[in-house]
């Protein structure tokens, strides 16, 4: 069973984000940009599947600008055996909506015919949370978001859920869509050996056209603003002070 | 204009305030009829009718749509889709699995997380962990949202609209539900409370975490934790707050043993009132708290708890 991870280019989660001045944008020129977080844990989860005996093979993707390709590497680097890059967009802004994502993905599915796809449940950018459960529609597979655990049996996944009341744990008919949850694993480091040995893996390079996908947004972004900010506070010097001050705000 | 929200509706019981502010940010948007979905969902439907501003509410009620599996649910709301502008739901677990799968469907994009609605096709909504705060506009015919409950009102109850029942769907048969693990608990439900009181790495184990909950008790608040916490195993994963964890805007929110990384503000900083209490007189969450304590926890905290 082949295994394919989607991982996307973000911002570094270190990073302080910066609004542009003109309201267009978050400003990510010069900034650190690194594998989104959810899709390190996504590609250990398939690198285990394939140390188990339970994958035969890790295929990374990533859709996007060119220097995606950096992240595709730290994928192999960690342990994937291929990649492809599909070159949607020239202008690091410029961000590719979950529907078009899922769109170009569910044609490489269709190519590659994997048993499972392993995406990040968000990408830490846009927050959308979405692209797993559009890619499900699209291939009609059987969806897991928010894996907590995740047990291949067969011809079917047994996939435990974070959800709002606790765990779900539910059964998946393969092939099907996990999407990762931040306690599924703790992603390995890539050694310097590996990270030499994954500049000769192969990694293919494509367009959106290739897959006939028009990634035109359905979303305009009309305005990005900073936050409001919240009122300075104080310190308070005891407990007892606290608990007047509490009393005082009317908040017990 | 006219809009489809899907109940939140868990074993049966309707989720009344999430539910109920999702009617009151979809109001603007047209005519609102709620989805009840379930093996059992009569009884939510009824209570759901009661919430001002819902005209009607259709009630799916078969066994296919015991514990609420994306595959058929999503079936079911696009095969309803026809006559609404608008399909919704709020922000919850659920919904976030089941709407992305209906956008797709429809060939529409779908906006999570929504914050304030600006016109039929406009919407506010966070990005970059609430460091960011987006206006955007819709070119899809069906707008497919969640909406952020921390960020409306419920709507008032004493409305009494009429129910109707929709018949099943096919049931695709993709998935099959095994278990659920959820902790009973006599405390108020996190995103819905009025105090939360949170713990972080700080609080150190499992067993001090009681310290935590003692102070919830004594306040009748929710227990939050930060994500170092729910990793270190100190507290359950549902009980995380933050940009990947529930969002929360409570009237008080106390922070004890947390650093204040931009992961968890995102999950808080729209609180009426913070609290922080930390040892460390630079940890980043002093500058959004209202009050700021630097103490040891282990002290403060018992003492706090007999004081209040
Ligand atoms: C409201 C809004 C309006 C927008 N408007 C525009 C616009 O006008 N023009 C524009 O160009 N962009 C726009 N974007 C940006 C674009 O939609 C986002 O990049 C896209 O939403 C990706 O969302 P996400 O990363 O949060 O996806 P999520 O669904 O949160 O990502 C989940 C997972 O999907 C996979 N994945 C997602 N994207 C990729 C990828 N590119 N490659 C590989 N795997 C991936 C990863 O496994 C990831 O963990 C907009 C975004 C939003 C939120
Ligand atoms: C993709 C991603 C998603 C994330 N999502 C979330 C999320 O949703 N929610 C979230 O919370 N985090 C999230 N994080 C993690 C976040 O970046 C921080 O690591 C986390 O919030 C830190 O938790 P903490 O404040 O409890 O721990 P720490 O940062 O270790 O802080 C512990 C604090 O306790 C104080 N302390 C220690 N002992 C005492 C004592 N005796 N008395 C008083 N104070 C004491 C210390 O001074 C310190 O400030 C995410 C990270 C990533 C990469």
């Amino acid at each position: 069973m082949k295994v394919l991870v989607p991982v996307k280019r973000v911002i570094d989660y270190n990073v302080k984000v910066r609004v542009k001045a003109d309201g267009s944008g978050v400003d990510l020129a010069n900034v650190k940009m690194s594998m989104n977080p959810f899709d390190e844990i996504a590609v250990e989860e398939a690198i285990r599947l394939k140390e188990a005996g339970k994958a035969s093979e890790v295929i990374a993707v990533s859709i996007g600008v060119k220097q995606a390709q950096e992240t595709l590497r730290t994928a192999l680097a960690m342990g994937a055996d291929r990649a492809i890059l599909v070159v949607a967009a020239d202008d690091v802004h410029e961000d590719i909506e979950p529907l078009a994502v899922a769109k170009i993905l569910a044609a490489i599915v269709k190519e590659e015919e994997p048993g499972l796809v392993i995406c990040g449940k968000q990408a830490i950018d846009n927050d959308l949370n979405a692209t797993g459960q559009m890619l499900a529609a699209l291939t009609g597979f059987a969806q897991a978001t928010n894996a907590n655990t995740l047990e291949v049996d067969g011809d079917a996944a047994i996939v435990a859920r974070e959800v709002d009341g606790g765990l779900q744990t539910i059964k998946v008919t393969l092939p099907a869509i996990v999407t990762t949850d931040l306690r599924l694993n703790e992603p390995r480091y890539a050694s310097l050996p590996n990270i030499m040995k994954a500049k000769k893996k192969p990694l293919d390079e494509k367009t959106a056209a290739d897959y006939g996908v028009d990634t035109a947004p359905r979303l305009e972004i009309v305005k990005t603003a900073e936050p409001a900010e919240r009122a300075a506070g104080i310190m308070v010097g005891s407990v007892d002070e606290l608990v007047a001050k509490l009393k005082d705000a009317g908040a017990i | 204009m006219a809009v489809l929200l899907l109940a939140e509706i868990n074993d049966g019981a309707l989720a009344m305030d999430a539910t109920a502010k999702a009617v009151s940010a979809a109001q603007p948007l047209g005519e609102v009829t709620v989805l009840a979905v379930g093996s059992s969902a009569k009884d939510a439907a009824a209570e759901a009718a009661t919430i001002a501003g819902v005209a009607k509410v259709l009630v799916a009620e078969d066994a296919l749509y015991g514990h609420r599996l994306a595959e058929p649910t999503a079936a079911l709301i696009v095969s309803l889709a026809g006559g609404y502008s608008h399909i919704v739901a709020p922000a919850t677990t659920d919904a976030k699995n089941i709407l992305p799968r209906v956008a797709a469907l429809l060939d529409v994009m779908v906006l999570t997380d929504v914050t304030a609605v600006v016109d039929a096709d406009t919407f506010e909504r966070p990005v970059y962990a609430g460091n960011a705060m987006q206006t955007v506009k819709s070119k899809d015919a069906t707008k497919v949202i969640t909406f952020r409950t921390s960020t409306f009102d419920a709507a008032a109850t004493g409305g009494s609209a009429a129910l109707e029942d929709v018949a099943a769907g096919e049931n695709p048969g993709l998935s099959e539900w095994i278990e659920d693990k959820v902790a009973e608990s006599d405390r108020p439900e996190l995103t819905s409370a009025g105090i939360v009181v949170s713990g972080g790495r700080g609080v150190g184990s499992e067993e001090d975490f009681a310290i935590i909950e003692k102070l919830a008790d004594k306040l009748g608040a929710a227990v939050g934790a930060s994500r170092a916490a729910v990793d270190s195993g100190f507290a359950p994963n549902d009980w995380q707050v933050g940009q990947t964890g529930k969002v929360v805007a409570p009237d008080l929110y106390v922070a004890v043993g947390i650093s204040g990384a931009i992961q968890h503000l995102a999950g808080m900083k729209d609180s009426k009132i913070i609290v922080a209490i930390n040892k460390d007189e630079e940890a980043p969450i002093f500058q959004v708290a209202d009050f700021g304590l630097v103490a040891d926890l282990f002290q403060a905290v018992p003492e706090l708890t007999e004081k209040l």
